[in-house]
């Protein structure tokens, strides 16, 4: 009884959930120039971020360059995706980062952010390379982007700290928004 | 950590229906996820669609990537009243899988983003970028497809995460 009258109690139910919040980012006023998630903890057996962002680029378009553990080689990537108009797909090889596509840059439409959606799955895991994979897109009302991206990581090592690091300019813009959760194992 | 990624609502349709309206959503979350298991009515495939807060004008827009099994594509709406975030078939017995992403649905400044994923084993395979050109906070989503009902069996879970 006194479980039930708790739970009718709270204006929220407690979670219960193997998804936790680890650590979130949201950008100011000004911008900032890489987001970086450090000292995570291995105690999770997958990660995800979940980000809406938007460049300080002056183009349209805004790429991330993503690092893990501060290490720059042995970094890959594929995608496909949608334009609007073809579908297409590419890579990258042998790169000092994982590339995800395209989120708006300062010179598309104001108040439009791209998110993206991404699992690192075994991150703590010392004997497998990592790999991630990654929802992204935007619309802008006559332009924007939807993707698939793959990223590999030829390392061992468990992740410990993201960096997420804007490719073709200098800033993420104001309101921003970067979260990391860990999902846990049985 | 603060666990989260919570149930806020469910929807089991027992009968064919036009659509299904998730209203009244806090705004204490930071992300929404709608987990949808859906067939039509219709008698060919068709788009299901979403809407915001009751808003019927033409302020919805999206991107589509679609591969269906022989070649992949590209395609686009503007302007429109209901933006597509899945194509989806008509089987009694194959549901189509459908996830989609609000993010940061409920703060004041920005247009809203959504990202949706669509399944179906049989034809095709999608994915959405869509924008809905308001500041508002969602409170209340709206999904429907462009032609036909919702079958009955169509399930909507409607989850909620919140970040620390």
């Amino acid at each position: 009884m006194s479980l039930i009258l708790g739970i009718m109690a709270s204006s929220r139910l407690v979670a219960t959930t193997a998804y936790e919040s680890i650590a979130t980012t949201t950008v100011g006023s000004g911008g900032v120039s890489s987001v970086t998630f450090s000292s995570i903890p291995s105690t999770y057996a997958h990660l995800q971020i979940r980000a809406t962002v938007r460049g300080g680029f002056a183009g349209s378009l805004e790429q991330t360059k993503m690092r893990f553990n501060s290490n720059v080689i042995s970094y890959s990537s594929h995608w496909l995706e949608g334009n609007g108009s073809a579908a297409s797909a590419g890579n990258s090889w042998v790169d000092n980062e994982v590339f995800l596509r395209y989120s708006p840059g300062n010179g598309s439409t104001a108040s439009v952010f791209g998110v993206y959606i991404m699992d690192i799955l075994d991150y703590a895991n010392t004997s497998k390379n990592k790999v991630t994979r990654t929802l992204m897109g935007f619309d802008a009302n006559g332009s924007g982007y939807i993707s698939l991206c793959s990223g590999h990581w030829n390392n061992t090592a468990a992740i410990s700290s993201i960096s997420l690091v804007p490719k073709d300019g200098s800033s993420w813009a104001q309101y921003s928004s970067f979260a990391l959760y860990g999902i846990k194992g049985a | 950590m603060a666990a989260t990624y919570e149930p806020i609502a469910t929807q089991t349709l027992g009968s064919n229906t036009a659509s299904v309206t998730f209203s009244s959503i806090t705004g204490s979350y930071t992300d929404l996820i709608l987990v949808s298991s859906i067939s039509t009515t219709h008698t060919a495939t068709t788009s299901l669609v979403i809407q915001f807060n009751g808003d019927t004008a033409t302020n919805y827009s999206n991107t589509r990537l679609l591969g269906d099994g022989s070649s992949a594509s590209s395609d686009r709406d503007t302007n429109v009243v209901s933006p597509r975030i899945a194509l989806v078939g008509f089987s009694s017995s194959e549901f189509n899988p459908v996830i989609t992403h609000f993010n940061n649905y409920s703060n004041a400044t920005t247009y809203k983003t959504i990202l949706s994923r669509g399944n179906n084993a049989s034809a095709f395979v999608t994915a959405y970028s869509a924008l809905w050109r308001s500041t508002s906070a969602i409170n209340e989503i709206k999904v429907f497809t462009l032609a036909g009902n919702l079958r009955t069996g169509s399930t909507f879970t409607l989850y909620g995460i919140a970040a620390a």
